[in-house]
């Protein structure tokens, strides 16, 4: 198959992300809007828009598909991105779902199952299982405390609580809940062992359903509630016999899958004691896609659209070089010095930095709307350089340049942590960020009492 | 920046350009998009217009359930978020009346999750710290706490409907 016209069935970054890569194929591009977004840069951006009533609705992003005659569906991260009953309804109408197979989908998107798939490919799983209402106590318990509360429905760290207290299981449990039900329709949660203090690596996998090969790994440990702020790739200090073993335990995976398209295998890496373990896979191109394309000079996009088209790999793993280091921020509208609480409204002003080594991903500009109803992201700031050193050089000078005005955002939080003698240092754990921020407004107390 | 009407590399390739001008300032406007680019501190920056409108397919047969899914609700257009029920109470003098408000703008959930049980009623006792509702913003769930202990006179807001930020959500007789 060649495909000709794709439907984009996602919005914000990703959706001007996907498009950049179509038009430079030559594909056109068709992207399904709300009301809400129906005049944002994106719509303004795409060939065509096509308007539905919600991102999650798989009959109406379908219908769309099929009215547009569009070859393939794009689904970006998010919304309906891992979704088996949509790439079911993709192939019964004929159309490309440019992802994993439903089969590969169900396996990896259900992250219970797909902890099952990981023991059986011979990789390292922390102790845990389903939580159901009656037995979440003794299921805590036989871990031992404290525990994480995990949505089963999907990645992306929603629902995701730790629980140090057999006492606040129970309310967890509910609440994460909620949030799972909220993003990924599916309200099932899991405990899971809880590792602290420890890395978040993860490797990006290239498969065609028979091969598959990886694109290096990135580090992900700076978050705040499980949500990524940072990342980098390569995973900084890492050492070789950890990044290898790494490496090898996601091909492992994708072998065992017969992965078909882009994924990530994420692990929880203690690099005090060598070891890790499986925590889940991404069956979908991930927002931190980036800093990979930034150190292996690849489209991700373009190698997902070939694969697609039954293709097959065009690269061996041989041929995937890797130079120099990248750094990825996500800018998101959220008021750092209100905890992080979402700040919808609209952009007045968005001034981004330009020049060698660094790439913006956005889809704002002066007037857009930040809506209140979807995720706070609003913009990606990549940095590389020769080495880690010269792109965390590059990475101040850049945020520096930046000036979103309007809406509160993390710029501030990037600015001060770039800055950081810890974080320049390399390899913080995930639990950096949660105390660097403490440490800041402990220091704002003392000065203000 | 990666807006598409130029790609990093287009822009790249004009800033090589501007390095060796000595312009401190390039404006560039066509029918389609305005970019402009300043020499600042340290490097360019770079900021971005696209001007050109939306191109809209017209659709008849959509498909598309009845209600829009939990967590990704379209806004209501103008009032009808304020919920129909509210107003009236909105009105009412009475001094024993406290309003729960909307700490973000969101969608007012009333139960932890589909199907389960609402998190109170009318008529329910409640301590300042009961949690009454959630406001889900950008996918975050923030619960809603009481803030007064009384009894739940009526809701403002229905489950699952967008509440702008402040809006009355619940009103509770304070006290006994």
């Amino acid at each position: 198959v060649i495909l000709r016209r794709v439907l984009i069935a996602n919005r914000g970054e990703i959706a001007v992300r996907v498009m950049r890569t179509c038009r430079r194929l030559g594909i056109e591009t068709v992207l399904t809007v709300t009301q809400a977004d129906a005049d944002a840069v994106p719509a303004r951006l795409a060939d065509k828009t096509i308007e539905i009533t919600s991102y999650l609705d798989v009959d109406a992003v379908v219908a769309a598909a099929a009215a547009a005659r569009a070859d393939a569906i794009h689904p970006g991260y998010g919304f309906l991105s891992e979704n088996p009953r949509l790439a079911r309804a993709c192939e019964a109408a004929g159309i490309v779902f440019i992802g994993p197979g439903a089969d590969v989908l169900e396996a990896a998107g259900d992250k219970l199952t797909a902890r099952g798939h990981a023991a059986a490919a011979g990789l390292p799983v922390l102790a845990g299982g389903l939580a159901e209402a009656a037995g979440a106590e003794a299921l805590a318990e036989r871990i031992g405390y404290p525990v994480l509360v995990k949505a089963a429905g999907g990645g992306g760290g929603r629902g995701l609580r730790v629980v140090r207290d057999p006492g606040e299981l129970a309310g967890a449990v509910a609440v994460g809940s909620a949030e799972a039900q909220a993003a990924f329709g599916d309200a099932r949660v899991y405990l899971e062992r809880y590792v602290s203090p420890a890395r978040h690596v993860e490797v990006q996998l290239l498969g065609d359903g028979e091969n598959v090969i990886h694109l290096g790994d990135r580090d992900c440990s700076v978050q705040r509630r499980y949500q990524k702020l940072i990342e980098e790739a390569p995973a900084p200090r890492l050492g070789e016999t950890l990044r290898v073993g790494l490496r090898a335990a996601a091909v492992a995976f994708g072998l065992h899958l017969k992965y078909q398209g882009m994924g990530t295998v994420e692990f929880l890496v203690d690099p005090e004691r060598s070891a890790f373990w499986f925590l889940e896979m991404n069956a979908r191109i991930q927002v931190e896609h980036p800093v990979t394309e930034a150190v292996t000079g690849l489209d991700l996009v373009a190698e997902q659209i070939a694969v697609a088209e039954g293709r097959g790999l065009r690269l061996s793993q041989a041929s995937v070089r890797q130079d120099g280091h990248a750094i990825e921020c996500r800018i998101n509208a959220e008021d750092p010095a209100a905890r992080f609480r979402p700040s919808p409204g609209t952009v007045t002003s968005a001034v981004f930095p330009a020049g060698p080594g660094i790439r913006v991903d956005t889809h704002i500009q002066a007037g857009s709307a930040v809506p209140p109803q979807y995720d706070s992201l609003l913009a990606k700031l990549v940095v590389a350089g020769g080495s880690r050193a010269e792109a965390l050089d590059r990475l101040r000078g850049a945020l520096a340049r930046c000036e979103i005005g309007g809406v509160a955002t993390t710029l501030p939080v990037h600015a001060a942590l770039a800055a950081d003698d810890e974080f320049a240092a390399g390899g913080v754990g995930t639990e950096y960020l949660a105390l660097w921020l403490e440490l800041q407004t402990r220091l704002v107390r003392d000065k203000s009492g | 920046m990666d807006l598409n009407p130029l790609t990093n590399e287009d822009v790249a390739d004009i800033l090589a350009l501007l390095d060796s001008l000595p312009y401190d300032e390039l404006d560039l406007q066509t029918p389609r998009f305005r970019l402009t680019l300043r020499r600042a501190p340290g490097g360019w920056t770079q900021s971005t217009q696209v001007l050109s409108a939306p191109e809209r397919l017209a659709t008849t047969a959509m498909s598309h359930r009845g209600a829009p899914d939990h967590g990704d609700v379209t806004l209501p257009s103008s009032a009808a978020g304020a919920g129909e029920g509210g107003n009236a109470a909105d009105e009412a003098e009475d001094a024993e009346l406290v309003a729960v408000r909307a700490p973000l703008p969101g969608t007012f959930y009333r139960a932890p999750r589909p199907g389960a049980a609402p998190f109170v009623e009318v008529g329910s006792r409640v301590e300042a710290d009961t949690v009454v509702g959630i406001v889900e913003t950008m996918k975050l769930m923030n619960s809603v706490h009481a803030g007064v202990a009384g009894v739940v006179a009526g809701f403002c807001v229905a489950n699952a409907e967008f509440a702008a930020q402040g809006a009355a959500l619940l009103r509770i007789r304070a006290g006994q």
